[in-house]
């Protein structure tokens, strides 16, 4: 673990240079003890994928003593990581016209102008054609390793081995646009845009499901505008133009309702069967 | 519905002008950034000079004032940047306690000095309170009038105010002038980069950019900065100056690419892939907000040390305005 100062109000803490499942959970773990131990003077406290930062007001704690504070909860994240979390089905639009739109008008940006991001992340990760690479996308559940960059939005990571990770570059320069509930890539991460705006990752697609909402006028998101936390797993399902219509109305009408169970994680077992833990985590959310 | 009583209407909104307190913390783990005031120091005097609490929100006008029509009496006050107020086109005093009658229209002459004026009316801006705060992100669309920049038309309502003396201000001697130093603490991914290339950060003289809004503000004219060979970490990224994406300090200075230095102010993206070189103390946050595009800037380095001493002389110093309009 790695301390460092961002200034004097921030205490960022690296868990691992690299990412992984581990870095991610011991980052989540000791965040948890961190809000546990209700350390005065500690103000924000955010878990990002293999790291984390508090803010926090010198005036009320000495910058060192919270060091002190936070070193002696290291072993936190150290214990077999077990989460009671939720898992949330979200359906995805691949290769949808308005990505796709988007995409064309900004391929002087991309490292392969003559291939559609799909079909040049599906031949750099060694899939055979763009349906493949879609069933890696959708089979297997993905972490929410950080919330942020924007309002709402999520960072994901695959719940799969190292080597079976897609990984893509960003563009080579940022586009200016990206639509709303865009399903990106970046790296090894997923992002799903809360957000219209500026954006550097591979576009797969977009979901009806709406994930952020200031207004607090979609029927899930009255109780609090935000719908991911770090820790919820995500589940993508991939649906035709029709359903994906279909679900723009529900959510319009007031009627849609995300599939969303509570489940028990154990990184452990996790670690021991990555198959057969994905298949039983489905199990909880289709049974 | 009735028409509220005390309302002022936005006749003309000047270049980016947004309804703005003391900001929002608590959420920034799901990336809603504090926002509030870049320049906290003027706006809480803005609010003082016109009988409001500090924390009351105000309007932040940058490098263009709006022309703003009253319908009701109020008191109202204009600190910050340098942007002489004109109440029906006659030039007034900054950071002094005006008197304004309804009907009347206050408007702005040019910019002399810094960039963002803060309009403190009495009674404050009464916008919704949307998660502890009336601050605009317009990023996420959330607080302020409508979650945007004010446009031509739009309505604010004013809460109650408190009477005060007219003519009022702050000794100039109390009024914080822009120093083109940013003091900043280095660490996070400092390592990234060569002791060299450190020091020639501090040692080159900067320019404010272009692209300077509340998000950041970028500066360039440096030189670029020379990183560390490594083996990239699984889900850093290629280019060396990417990191597996970490949260964002406020104030914290990344350097995409190694060239130009970005400074995340108030509306902070609040993660990233960019490794950061050090961050901006919090007693310097405030200048950043005057500072206008092509201005020259240094970094200079200092230490935890140093970085507390300057927050005790700006807590000094915001003893004595408070003193000064007790």
């Amino acid at each position: 673990m790695r301390y460092t100062f961002g200034g004097d109000e921030h205490v960022f803490v690296e868990v691992d240079e690299a990412m992984s499942l581990e870095a991610f959970f011991r980052s989540l773990s000791i965040t948890n003890a961190v809000r546990d131990s209700r350390i005065r003077g500690v103000t924000e406290i955010c878990p990002a994928n293999a790291s984390f930062q508090i803010k926090f007001d010198p005036d009320l704690i000495a910058p060192d003593d919270l060091l002190g504070e936070l070193k002696s909860l290291e072993g936190a994240g150290a214990g077999g990581a077990e989460l009671k979390t939720r898992i949330i089905e979200m359906p995805v639009f691949y290769d949808d016209p308005w990505t796709r739109e988007t995409l064309m008008r900004f391929r002087e940006r991309h490292q392969d102008p003559g291939a559609t991001d799909l079909e040049y992340t599906a031949r750099i990760n060694g899939y055979p054609d763009v349906p493949s690479l879609i069933a890696a996308h959708a089979g297997s559940p993905w972490f929410v390793s950080m919330v942020g960059f924007v309002a709402g939005l999520p960072f994901l990571y695959q719940m799969v081995e190292r080597d079976k990770q897609i990984q893509a570059p960003k563009y080579l320069r940022p586009r200016t646009d990206t639509p709303k509930l865009t399903i990106g890539h970046g790296g090894c991460f997923g992002a799903i845009y809360s957000v219209r705006g500026a954006g550097g990752y591979q576009m797969f697609g977009i979901t009806p499901m709406p994930i952020y909402d200031p207004a607090q006028e979609i029927s899930y998101l009255r109780d609090f505008m935000v719908l991911f936390r770090p820790g919820d797993i995500v589940k993508f399902r991939p649906v035709g133009r029709d359903a994906y219509d279909a679900a723009v109305q529900e959510v319009e009408a007031g009627r849609f309702s995300p599939l969303i169970r509570e489940v028990d994680f154990s990184l452990a077992a996790f670690q021991a069967d990555p198959t057969g833990t994905n298949a039983a985590l489905l199990g909880v959310l289709h049974g | 519905m009735a028409e509220p009583e005390s309302t002022i209407e936005i006749v003309k909104p000047g270049l980016s002008t947004t309804v703005q307190d003391l900001g929002r913390p608590g959420y920034y783990h799901l990336g809603i950034p504090l926002s509030g005031a870049m320049d906290r120091e003027s706006l809480i005097a803005a609010n003082l000079l016109v009988g409001n609490d500090e924390g009351a929100a105000g309007l932040e006008a940058v490098f263009l004032g709006p022309e703003i029509r009253f319908a009701a009496d109020a008191t109202v006050a204009v600190t910050g940047a340098d942007m002489p107020p004109k109440l029906d086109g006659v030039e007034q005093p900054g950071w002094t306690a005006l008197s304004v009658r309804s009907g009347q229209v206050l408007s702005f002459g040019f910019l002399k000095a810094g960039a963002r004026a803060s309009i403190a009316v009495s009674g404050g801006i009464d916008v919704p309170v949307v998660l502890g705060s009336r601050a605009t992100y317009a990023l996420g669309a959330l607080g302020g009038h409508e979650g945007r920049a004010l446009k031509a038309g739009d309505r604010l309502r004013l809460g109650r105010g408190r009477p005060v003396g007219e003519g009022r201000n702050l000794p100039a001697a109390l009024r914080r002038k822009a120093e083109p130093v940013l003091r900043m603490l280095p660490g996070l991914y400092d390592h990234r980069v060569t002791g060299e290339a450190t020091e020639r950060f501090f040692a080159d003289p900067w320019k404010v950019a272009p692209e300077a809004d509340r998000i950041g503000y970028r500066f360039r004219g440096g030189h670029p900065l020379d990183f560390v060979p490594r083996e990239p970490p699984f889900g850093a990224g290629s280019d060396p100056s990417n990191i597996v994406d970490s949260c964002y300090p406020y104030g914290s200075i990344q350097v995409p690419g190694g060239t130009e230095p970005i400074v995340l102010h108030r509306d902070a993206v609040s993660g990233g892939g960019y490794f950061m070189i050090g961050t901006v103390i919090a007693a310097d946050m405030d200048l950043i907000g005057q500072l206008q595009p092509h201005q020259p800037v240094h970094f200079a380095r200092t230490d935890m040390a140093g970085a507390l001493a300057a927050r005790r002389e700006t807590a000094e110093r915001l003893a004595r305005i408070r003193d000064a309009l007790a």
